[in-house]
């Protein structure tokens, strides 16, 4: 029998990937309340999970939906046209504030795929999975993620001591 | 520097305040919605670090270092459920209790206990140990009898090896007819400290928690 483990060995494995994805998405004021519905979420659905799945990509996914769900209710209230705002205007912070700024004016589909990929490290195929679409469009996606950002990051950071 | 190397030192994968933070709100927030079924927390004692863990109907486990907490918590989850969270507030009379009876300023112990990692005739032995009194010890053969099978001597000691709250279901008042000291889940040393640690505060008068300095 495969055994499951713990789930607060599942917090202890992936609690700070699923924060660098949150903030990623949503920034960091909203990212704490994400983290914390994501999984409370995973929690009440652990003894479900098939003992063989992958909880990273489950948590991810888990993830996405909540971070869906805030950009859809930041867009009721900023945009009485209920249009999916591009960015929730997250406060730049941390280490590389303008690099967090420049990953908050990516398109939606580009951050997802860029945080997935490059943050969570899934694979391509499963970020297709989490976002729906082929595996070439995700892979489109979180290149066409990074190309914006190597165009914009540079000169966000002129005058940096690099 | 490429933009990926960028963004893994833009977005750090650890924040261990923040995280600890989360981590607690977590498990409060569980505790809350009632999704939390097995809460533990470790407490420092004079036999070493004791896990303790509850259930929504009492304190279910308590285990020595030298059991492996995290088997110890791997069992929890393959036994009774695994959603298992670090969360200390359940166990607080637990471990207050428990600091006062290593202090030898607390004689019984007052939590619910929930016995499902116990059953039959072990389950049996384990209820009767609460008869052999603070600073007191039976053999294993009295214990039998008491449960109700003289001859189950060897079930006896079964029972006390696999006995799922050692320290407050006292295992450790167990001991051979010669006057061996017999086992002990926690190693014999752990044994001898708890029966030490009875038998000079018993030779006192009765004193309550304030008077244990």
């Amino acid at each position: 029998m495969l055994s499951k483990q713990p789930f607060e060995a599942v917090v202890a494995a992936h609690a700070g990937t699923v924060l660098r994805v949150c903030r990623a998405l949503l920034g960091n004021a909203e990212a704490e309340d994400a983290w914390s519905e994501t999984f409370l979420a995973a929690l009440k659905a652990y003894p479900e999970l098939p003992a063989d799945a992958n909880v990273e990509a489950w948590l991810v996914t888990i993830a996405h939906r909540k971070a869906v769900d805030v950009l859809r209710a930041a867009g009721r209230r900023a945009t009485p046209l209920g249009q999916l705002p591009d960015a929730p205007a997250p406060e730049p912070a941390g280490p590389d504030p303008d690099l967090v700024a420049a990953v908050a004016r990516l398109p939606v589909k580009q951050r997802h795929a860029v945080a997935y990929h490059y943050l969570a490290g899934l694979p391509h195929a499963e970020v297709a999975a989490i976002l729906g679409g082929t595996t070439a469009a995700a892979r489109r996606a979180a290149a066409d993620g990074i190309a914006a950002l190597r165009r914009s990051y540079p000169d966000t950071r002129k005058g940096a001591d690099r | 520097m490429s933009v990926p190397d960028d963004l893994a030192r833009a977005f750090p994968p650890d924040d261990p305040d923040t995280l600890r933070r989360l981590r607690a709100r977590l498990s409060a927030a569980a505790q809350a919605e009632g999704v939390l079924d097995v809460a533990y927390r470790t407490l420092d004692s004079p036999v070493g670090p004791l896990l303790l863990a509850a259930t929504g109907r009492g304190l279910v486990r308590v285990a020595y270092l030298s059991e492996d907490h995290d088997a110890v918590l791997q069992a929890l989850a393959d036994r009774i459920s695994p959603r298992v969270l670090r969360a200390p507030a359940p166990l607080d009379p637990a471990a207050r209790q428990l600091d006062e009876y290593f202090d030898g300023a607390r004689r019984t112990f007052d939590v619910p206990l929930d016995w499902q990692l116990a059953a039959g005739f072990r389950a049996a032995v384990l209820h009767r140990l609460a008869d052999i009194g603070y600073g007191r010890t039976a053999s294993y053969a009295a214990v039998a009898a008491l449960a109700g099978n003289p001859r189950a001597v060897r079930a006896v000691g079964t029972a006390c090896a696999t006995n799922p709250l050692p320290v407050v279901v006292p295992c450790h008042r167990v001991v051979r007819s010669d006057g061996g000291m017999g086992g002990y889940l926690g190693g014999l040393d752990a044994k001898r400290t708890l029966l030490d640690l009875e038998a000079r505060a018993a030779a006192e008068p009765a004193s309550g928690p304030a008077s244990s300095a």
